[in-house]
């Protein structure tokens, strides 16, 4: 019994990690789903958000939920910035060219941030306190952090959908995703449905940011790189391009990356998730829910 | 066609333009301008740090440190009679620089004694170039165990004032086990980091032989930020004392989510967990309650000469004085005694002194070299006030 409440224990560890991986890589695949661009500067759009939380906190001091959206308001901008500038004009180039790109923007934002704020990690700002709830006899324990994790995360991934399939910018990113020039005859703005896709996907990673921040209460300008690459896997994992399986993924990922530390060898950890990544571009490359999907953003 | 010649001659041009301009940013290097020249009227020793790059943090500090003390040796009459003279340099934390900094300092400089570098790498570096021209070189932080004894061999001319990481590693063991009366411990280790398995495996071999049992390893990586579920898994075995050999940015996390995790028995570290205040900004008071690590001195400490030099450095650069800035005190401190028992600026005769030290008092405990070159020192072992304010828990030999 007591081993069952560990790993209870465990899942909830896992849950709140891979709720991040989630938020990260809801960004990956509806960037990827619309212009068919691996976006490498994702994980650090999420580095900016934490950063820009940071400030909100201690120089604006607004709260968590303003320092949220603060971050989540930077992050759009930043978001439709890069697309504007650095992948707009390569459009028509080949991916590999784009692909380079997404690569240069990620060492731009990291080493800007580097030069800008120096490479030493920095403490987060406590805003929400500690509180713990405990559960079977106070064998389990779930923080007030965590919960707020699951909510955000859960409540964003709501409205995300919303915006997707209800309102005439989600029918654009549908049409978009689903046949460009076709979209393009029936006037949809590519331009603008396009950045409007990268604001949705920036801003997610803005919030996780931030979520991040108060969660392990420690941020620093290279935060983004492995979170970056391990949200990318989870998108792949749960088809890239579609929603539901960048959440399933992201989720996925987290609880057996904690699984593995938990059961086995904590030294393999990111030899596994990289294995996944693997197996699944061998046995299934288009993910748990990529097969033959139609409708993809 | 002539176009395309003017653009080969442009870029010929910038070409060798960069070129030069790179060369020139090796003389860029030399803090101090000063041609190679004895001059018998003073002491000229070499400083080779890493004052920019990834550890400019600790080059920088520890110069600091050494900065106090040549102006307190030259304000009191300097070494022998003569002023000192420091004559720094920047090796960027890179080998190759550290290399060629060392040879230029023995060679053209003509120093008597060099100060560095700081991090052990480089020390391994800039040691073979101290045998060849025989002229000794100490650092202050260097632990790694090959700079002071390479291929079962003493390197006749490389010295260390500070502990080994076993030394500090057999401390916490032994904390652990009597101190603490610890019958059991976890530990999580940096599996990336020579310092964090260093410690480990010299605190597993102590702590097991003063009767104690280490029942779980966990390990992780350099830039992990959750160890939610390394603790989870820790905790379930309900380890006595917790053993954490890593360096603080990672030890801060560590301490708060344990404390979250519900641990509330000690978390033992070495002296990578010396910066209090970023600790405190990022675990908070209330998760340091009970964490103990094992550091050089303490900056707090009663005694006069500590208290002196903490009170001079921040005057001088307002902030408290870290290890690094203690051990570069030292260092400084640890030459001029040498060379004033020797009672020559013959590198040889400094050297000798040096090996035959037998009782340094330094800012960071008395020091006697060991045959090894390794120093047999004092440590401290520093835990925190209700208010997270380090305090000093015990003194060790």
């Amino acid at each position: 019994m007591e081993q069952f409440y560990v790993f209870l224990q465990q899942m909830v560890n896992g849950i709140s990690l891979g709720s991040i991986y989630a938020l990260i890589a809801l960004g990956y695949t509806m960037v990827y789903g619309i212009i068919k661009l691996i976006n490498f500067a994702h994980g650090d759009i999420y580095m900016v958000g934490a950063f820009v939380g940071y400030f909100a906190i201690n120089y604006l001091h607004v709260g968590f939920f303003g320092s949220l959206f603060i971050a989540m308001a930077a992050c759009v901008l930043l978001g439709i910035l890069i697309e504007r500038i650095a992948y707009k004009p390569l459009r028509n180039a080949t991916r590999i060219a784009a692909l380079i790109t997404a690569i240069g923007v990620s060492f731009l934002l990291e080493y800007t941030t580097v030069f800008a704020l120096g490479a030493q990690s920095r403490a987060f700002p406590e805003v929400l306190g500690n509180i713990r709830f405990g559960f079977f006899g106070n064998k389990v324990f779930i923080t007030n952090k965590e919960l707020l994790i699951y909510g955000v995360t859960l409540a964003l991934m709501v409205l995300l959908q919303f915006i997707v399939k209800k309102t005439k910018t989600g029918k654009a990113m549908r049409a978009v995703a689903f046949d460009r020039d076709a979209a393009m005859l029936m006037g949809v703005n590519i331009d603008n449905t396009i950045s409007a896709t990268f604001a949705l996907g920036s801003a997610l990673a803005g919030a996780a940011g931030v979520l991040v921040g108060i969660y392990y209460s420690a941020i620093s300008p290279l935060m983004g790189m492995n979170p970056g690459l391990k949200a990318f896997v989870a998108a792949v994992l749960g088809g890239i391009g579609s929603i539901p399986g960048a959440a399933l993924g992201g989720v996925l990922m987290g609880v057996i990356e904690t699984m593995v530390i938990a059961y086995g060898q904590s030294t393999f950890r990111d030899a596994v998730a990289f294995a996944i990544l693997i197996i699944i571009l061998i046995i299934k490359p288009s993910g748990i829910f990529g097969s033959n999907a139609r409708e993809k953003v | 066609m002539k176009m395309r010649k003017l653009l080969a001659v442009t870029l010929l041009l910038a070409f060798v333009l960069v070129m030069t301009a790179g060369c020139g940013g090796t003389d860029a290097n030399k803090t101090e301008t000063k041609p190679a020249a004895t001059d018998a009227a003073e002491v000229i020793l070499g400083a080779n740090f890493e004052l920019s790059g990834a550890v400019a943090v600790y080059g920088q500090t520890k110069m600091n440190g050494v900065e106090i003390a040549i102006d307190e040796i030259n304000k009191a009459g300097g070494i022998l009679g003569k002023q000192v003279k420091l004559i720094k340099y920047d090796n960027k934390g890179d080998d190759a620089e550290a290399l060629s900094l060392t040879t230029r300092l023995m060679t053209e400089d003509k120093i008597v004694t060099m100060l560095g570098p700081v991090t052990s790498g480089r020390v391994m570096v800039a040691v073979p170039v101290s045998e060849q021209f025989k002229i000794p070189l100490v650092t202050g932080t260097g632990t790694a165990a090959a700079i002071t004894v390479a291929d079962g061999k003493v390197n006749q001319y490389a010295f260390r004032i500070c502990y080994t990481d076993e030394y500090q590693g057999k401390l916490a063991g032994k904390f652990a086990a009597t101190s603490l009366g610890g019958k059991t411990a976890a530990m999580l280790v940096n599996q990336n980091d020579d310092y964090s398995i260093g410690l480990s495996e010299a605190f597993k071999t102590t702590f097991e032989e003063n009767g104690g049992k280490v029942i779980e390893q966990v390990s992780f990586t350099n830039d992990d930020v959750n160890f939610n579920t390394a603790l989870t898994k820790i905790i379930a075995t309900n380890p006595d004392v917790l053993y954490v050999p890593a360096y603080y940015e990672q030890d801060a996390l560590i301490a708060k989510q344990a404390r979250e995790l519900g641990y509330t028995k000690p978390i033992i570290g070495g002296d990578g967990w010396d910066s209090a205040d970023y600790l405190l900004q990022t675990a908070g008071a209330a998760a340091l309650q009970e964490v103990y690590f094992v550091n050089h001195y303490f900056s707090g400490d009663a005694e006069p000469a500590v208290k002196a030099f903490v009170d001079a450095y921040t005057a001088k650069y307002n902030e408290t004085p870290s290890s690094f800035s203690a051990l570069g005190y030292d260092t400084a401190m640890f030459v001029k005694d040498a060379i004033e028992r020797a009672g020559s600026l013959d590198p040889v005769a400094i050297r000798d002194a040096m090996a035959a030290t037998k009782e340094f008092k330094g800012i960071t405990g008395n020091l006697a070299m060991g045959e090894n070159h390794d120093p047999i020192k004092s440590a401290v072992i520093i835990s925190f006030d209700a208010d997270g304010k380090p305090i000093l828990k015990e003194k060790l030999q």
